[in-house]
């Protein structure tokens, strides 16, 4: 297929999704960026990678989401001197993910305006590529003095406040620098890759069932939207179409995971506002909900119940019987915990208005998932592209306009009963036969996975070797276009309404910091 | 407000007993020693560090604060600060970029103090091991008396890895050291 006139064939992959990927021109890679940013289009990942082992040099590739759905563009570097075009002209977003590329692969983004490193700081030093061939990743460094240049803010009575990399309460790490004038916030910096861990090229040389397990540890809290994507990507690889039992009980998981995250968040969210009983009883209710997925599906998390070529686990009659009780509680109970949110004058003034992300910023700077469709980017793959068993189950995206703190709660209020609804279709509805087909993964091959997961859409690209082996697997988080709007949306607030604003968010470290 | 009594009267108390120590994680075995229940009073400071984990962790450290276990009950609570902590509770593998930072907390903590390390990452590494961007388990960055293993491990097992390491400190008289005055 060829998309926006240019002369390139995309081939669709095996997916669920609509997914096509090409090799790209010098020329075509900013047409097409150029041609995205004027069909409103997104960028949803752009990521580097060796291929000198198979004579290729070096390649830098971009995702997009299109109203045709997803484009892979591959372009091809030279193996002397690494370069392409910088899109962050045309998506904001892209600078971090660059600056990323540059750190992990060693590949530079032409003329990009920030150049500083993103996710190096003083572990190993700035001429090591740990994704490069040759690199076993094994290799150790004496820590180095990290100097990271923060932009300065200067003025009458401005001062700033350091805060992290470790955090007063038990979160991830990063560190937030605020500009400030007594308590109001002029600016906020983050830095962050404190928790990188080294997963990409943890995933180099791996066999694609031991990838599962490692894609399902990108971020903990949406382990079943990495685990769906990866499975996804590996799938499309193989050619394999998963049964229609198992894309069912997929869904069902990632349902679960998403109401569970919307429980824990609404809880945490009325605690950052003072109100203790909304966090007593939403951690109530999230407990009730965790104990049956081990119970069900032998996980709290419900990690690695996702397996490429299915799911681990089959649910039993009994089991469903009670998943099915389950819903119709917790909907009734959340019903009334709304109605005490929205009565609830001092806390609803905590909310309205707080930490603002207008529509038309989240537009320019490309907000996604939840928070994208708080501040009325109405993109929901489940909506947009609805792939089996979601084409059943008539999903639209809920949104909002208003962008504030109350707006991601109302938000997320609204998703857990749509998800509610979901689980309780997805239970009636369970098709027999078999959760797992086998699946023998091709050589040399390419696969994608793109699915919603609770905070967003979460992508998977995935390349095998000459052995089968994992090549290259790039796992990408909504955290990386979400995290740059926080910085726009403390603007002017408070400082104490920092937790308030990050919490309503509520990003990702580790799905970013790899 | 009526709304919110009511609705809280109708739930009642889901509070459950806590669970016995965790076995055979600790350092060698010590007998339990009324004295130092005694001398903690049974109440703990715990300041929690993410050194690098994929958040699983955290999810389940955070489930210990709802009502089922109320550890705030047990005399147990988390603070905002190491200088306020009787116990650092880590979660891993620890990053390079965490190592510096998590040594500091470690020596900002006022002795005596006492690590927990929570999950399979912060007992061997896990699943990311070691390389260029991982130092592994805690214990290759600071000492650590308790693992508790599981990916994650479920919220009452972390609670028995908390309290095993509460239970299993030597008797103080032995360690007359770990009492150093002003900064360490």
């Amino acid at each position: 297929m060829e998309f926006f006139g240019l002369d390139c064939r995309f081939e669709r992959f095996d997916a669920p999704l609509p997914i096509h990927g090409a090799r790209v021109l010098a020329g075509q890679w900013s047409a097409l960026a150029l041609a995205v940013a004027e069909a409103k289009g997104r960028l949803v990942s752009l990521w580097g990678s060796d291929e000198r082992a198979t004579g290729d040099g070096f390649a830098v590739s971009a995702a997009y989401a299109t109203a045709d759905g997803l484009l892979w563009a591959k372009l091809g570097l030279d193996a002397a001197k690494p370069a392409y075009p910088d899109i962050s002209r045309f998506f904001p977003a892209a600078v971090r993910m660059q600056r990323a590329a540059r750190d992990l692969v060693g590949i530079e983004a032409e003329d990009a305006a920030d150049d500083r490193p993103w996710l190096r700081h003083g572990a190993w030093p700035a001429d090591y590529f740990p994704l490069r061939f040759g690199n076993t990743g094994q290799e150790r460094f004496q820590a180095q003095a990290d100097a990271y240049p923060f932009v300065p803010v200067e003025g009458d009575g401005v001062h700033e406040i350091p805060v992290g990399p470790v955090h007063a309460g038990t979160i991830e790490p990063g560190h937030f620098r605020f500009s400030v004038v007594g308590e109001k916030v002029l600016r906020l910096e983050e830095r962050l890759g404190y928790t990188h861990k080294g997963i990409e090229r943890r995933f180099m040389g791996m066999d694609t069932d031991e990838g599962a397990r490692l894609a399902g540890r990108v971020s903990g809290d949406s382990t079943v939207a990495y685990a769906w994507a990866y499975a996804m990507a590996v799938e499309s690889l193989a050619g394999v179409k998963v049964p229609e039992r198992a894309a069912w009980l997929r869904a069902l998981l990632l349902e679960r995971e998403r109401v569970a995250n919307h429980l824990g968040d609404l809880g945490a969210l009325g605690n950052d506002a003072a109100f203790g009983f909304a966090l007593a009883q939403f951690s109530r209710l999230r407990e009730d909900w965790l104990r049956l997925n081990r119970e069900c599906f032998g996980h709290r998390l419900l990690m690695d119940c996702v397996r490429p070529g299915g799911v681990a686990r089959d649910l039993d009659a009994d089991g469903c019987a009670q998943l099915r009780r389950q819903v119709a509680d917790i909907a009734r109970e959340v019903a009334e915990l709304k109605d005490i949110y929205e009565e609830h004058a001092g806390l609803q003034d905590r909310l309205v208005t707080t930490g603002r992300a207008t529509p038309e910023l989240a537009q320019r700077l490309g907000l996604t998932g939840l928070a994208g469709r708080a501040s009325g980017q109405a993109a929901d793959l489940r909506a947009d592209f609805p792939w089996p068993p979601y084409d059943g189950l008539a999903v639209t995206a809920c949104t909002h306009r208003n962008g504030d703190v109350a707006a991601r709660v109302a938000m997320r209020f609204d998703e857990c009963f749509a998800s509610l609804r979901m689980i309780d279709a997805l239970l009636a509805g369970l098709p027999g036969g078999s959760a797992r087909e086998p699946v023998l993964v091709m050589r040399d091959g390419a696969g994608a996975g793109w699915v919603e997961g609770w905070r967003g859409e979460v992508f998977v690209a995935l390349e095998t070797n000459a052995q089968g082996r994992i090549a290259r697997c790039h796992c990408h988080d909504p955290s990386w276009q979400n995290w740059p709007v926080l910085e726009h949306a403390i603007i002017g607030n408070i400082v104490p309404d920092f937790p308030l604003i990050n919490k309503s968010f509520n990003l990702s470290y580790s799905g970013q910091d790899l | 407000m009526w709304h919110i009594l009511k609705y809280i009267a109708r739930r009642g108390r889901v509070t459950e007993p806590a669970p016995e120590p965790l076995e055979g994680t600790h350092r060698p075995a010590h007998p339990v020693h009324d004295e130092i229940l005694a001398i903690l009073g049974r109440a703990l400071a715990i300041r929690q560090v993410d050194a690098g984990s994929c958040n699983g962790c955290e999810l389940e450290i955070n489930a210990l604060n709802n009502p089922y276990y109320n550890i705030e009950g047990l005399g147990i609570r988390f603070v905002a600060s190491p200088r306020h902590a009787d116990m650092l509770l880590v979660t891993g593998p620890v990053s390079r970029h965490m190592e510096l930072a998590l040594r500091r907390t470690y020596d900002a903590t006022p002795a005596p103090k006492l690590v927990v390390a929570v999950g399979d990452c912060g007992g061997t590494g896990g699943i990311f091991g070691e390389s260029y961007a991982s130092c592994g388990r805690v214990s290759n960055v600071i000492p650590v008396d308790v693992t508790v293993p599981g990916c994650p491990p479920p919220p009452a097992e972390i609670l028995a890895g908390i309290l095993a390491a509460v239970r299993a400190r030597p008797p103080i008289e032995a360690e007359p050291a770990t009492f150093e005055p002003g900064f360490n």
